[in-house]
């Protein structure tokens, strides 16, 4: 009888060490969010929207910061998720499962996995010189689709998996081609799956900082981009830049700065968990 | 004529000898059950006659199968043409997830068909002769996956029905549907027959009994028997198949 009190107080002190372990992450953001709060909040107008930067802390604004970070997103999202989700399909439809296949599952899977400078080291030399796009937006955004590529291409075969084979034979067995049951049929089936993966590797390269940084972007900008090949600054630049000056008033536009991504990404996130939600319970076979 | 007709057939998968030597001839108008045990052959050969095995990488056949008398295998054959003319209803049921409509639809949109009016017609027609018609004529809109399941196994017959097939494969289309849903789809197999040759798979000994005019019973991928319903059930020539129909395994 004794041992199965000694398996209930195991059994209790492990479910007590659960709760601290998941208490430390929880109260860690907490704290470091309601800091983040307190200090920048107030920052937080139309003003500091819509200004330019400046020396001067009281008026700088993020205004190219945002846009600029706007901008790449878009031509991220143009350049990445068609050859994403065309490999993707190609993968897990067309390619044959054989060894070679399997190396480039790998290789896809270890790419996902690569520090972000290294993408930033091959955008510099590629895109920033090869292609002379120059620090510009375009070369920024090749850069990020390299680097969110692998991410859209997994999220893409997983959902594409998820869809029942019953799904392809009723396809098949109406004489549908292999492209009208890919078109027609697992693609629709599929796009929630798809769709939460482009956003979450978009809310990443939202985040990036070191590539870019490597590419050429620049921290001062004094003029909102109108058009690809523009130079260009992007909302953790510009926090970075501020976080690492000595004078109070920059941290706190920094602060409020870190808000406003920090608002794109929780944003950009909850529609990826919405979708993912109701994609699931639409697929209920 | 002999719309079906399977000379010297073998299925292999991987070194795997699933089909053995199978001919046969199925007749015009009629049903055709395929009996046997689990894994004895008789879904692989039923797929065999519409090409749906060609997706599984490892699957190799020998001999020929004639349908209309033309080789479906032969190098000319358009495998979506071939899949038209022979329908395939599978045993669990497997509608599009979108509406009513839009699955029996899907198979004109792929074809080709695009003239609104005809396709509202022909989807009309088809439900009517999957005895579908009444039932959802108010919500054609609506989920097919809403629809009970022998609602959705009666949908995909109509689904299959739209492209003017002549052949009807199914794969124990009853097997996962109640009693009630189970007669309703005989009977359905029963008044389609005369316009459609079918090819039935089934478990159920007696639903081979009451809707087919002739049965083949499979035994570890031979054709053991092939006859009338009525002398498989009642004489058989072989003492494996008087085992299978009598119960004494399988």
């Amino acid at each position: 009888m004794s041992s199965i009190r000694t398996n209930r107080l195991i059994d209790s002190i492990f479910k007590y060490v659960g709760i601290a372990c998941t208490l430390i992450g929880i109260i860690v953001l907490a704290i470091f969010l309601g800091d983040i709060l307190l200090e920048g909040i107030e920052r937080i107008d139309w003003d500091f929207l819509t200004n330019l930067p400046s020396r001067r802390a009281e008026k700088a604004g993020i205004l190219t910061a945002w846009t600029g970070t706007a901008w790449i997103l878009a031509l991220t999202a143009i350049i990445a998720i068609p050859l994403g989700i065309c490999a993707g399909i190609y993968l897990q439809e067309y390619g044959t499962k054989n060894r070679l296949a399997y190396l480039i599952e790998l290789n896809i899977a270890n790419l996902a996995g690569v520090p972000s400078i290294i993408y930033g080291l091959l955008g510099l030399q590629i895109f920033v010189r090869t292609f002379q796009f120059g620090g510009s937006l375009l070369a920024g955004a090749f850069t990020l689709a390299l680097l969110i590529l692998p991410i859209i291409i997994v999220a893409t075969r997983e959902a594409l998996k998820a869809v029942p084979n019953s799904l392809r034979e009723a396809s098949y067995g109406m004489g549908a081609t292999k492209w009208q049951t890919i078109w027609y049929q697992i693609l629709p089936a599929a796009s929630g799956g798809v769709l939460t993966g482009i956003i979450l590797a978009l809310s990443r390269a939202v985040g990036e900082t070191a590539p870019l940084i490597v590419i050429g972007a620049l921290a001062y900008v004094p003029f909102v981009a109108d058009n690809p090949m523009d130079e260009f600054t992007v909302l953790p630049i510009q926090i970075f830049n501020w976080v690492s000056r000595p004078q109070e008033a920059f941290l706190v536009n920094a602060a409020a700065a870190i808000i406003i991504l920090l608002a794109i990404t929780f944003v950009m996130n909850g529609i990826a968990v919405y979708l993912r939600n109701r994609w699931q319970k639409k697929i209920s076979w | 004529m002999k719309p079906i007709e399977a000379k010297n057939v073998n299925v292999f998968y991987g070194d795997n000898h699933v089909l053995k030597d199978i001919s046969l001839t199925i007749k015009e108008n009629s049903v055709t059950a395929f009996i046997g045990p689990s894994g004895c052959g008789k879904s692989t050969f039923l797929r065999t006659l519409n090409r749906m095995n060609d997706y599984i990488e490892s699957f190799r056949k020998k001999g020929k199968v004639f349908i209309d008398g033309e080789e479906i295998y032969g190098k000319k054959v358009r495998v979506e043409e071939l899949r038209r003319k022979v329908g395939m209803v599978f045993q669990k049921p497997n509608p599009f997830p979108k509406s009513i409509f839009e699955n029996v639809a899907y198979g004109l949109k792929i074809h080709g068909m695009t003239d609104k009016k005809e396709v509202n017609e022909r989807v009309e027609k088809s439900l009517k002769q999957a005895a579908l018609w009444s039932e959802v004529k108010d919500i054609l809109v609506k989920p097919a996956l809403s629809l009970s399941g022998g609602q959705q196994q009666r949908l995909c017959i109509a689904r299959t029905l739209a492209v003017k097939p002549t052949v009807i494969l199914m794969d124990e289309p009853a097997s996962a549907l109640d009693p009630l849903s189970t007669a309703k789809i005989e009977e359905l197999i029963h008044e389609l027959k005369e316009k459609y040759t079918i090819v039935i798979v089934t478990h159920n000994m007696q639903q081979a009994a009451r809707v087919s005019d002739r049965t083949a019973f499979f035994y570890l991928g031979e054709l053991i028997e092939y006859d009338k319903t009525s002398v498989i059930f009642t004489n058989p020539s072989n003492k494996q198949t008087e085992n299978y129909i009598t119960g004494r395994f399988g």
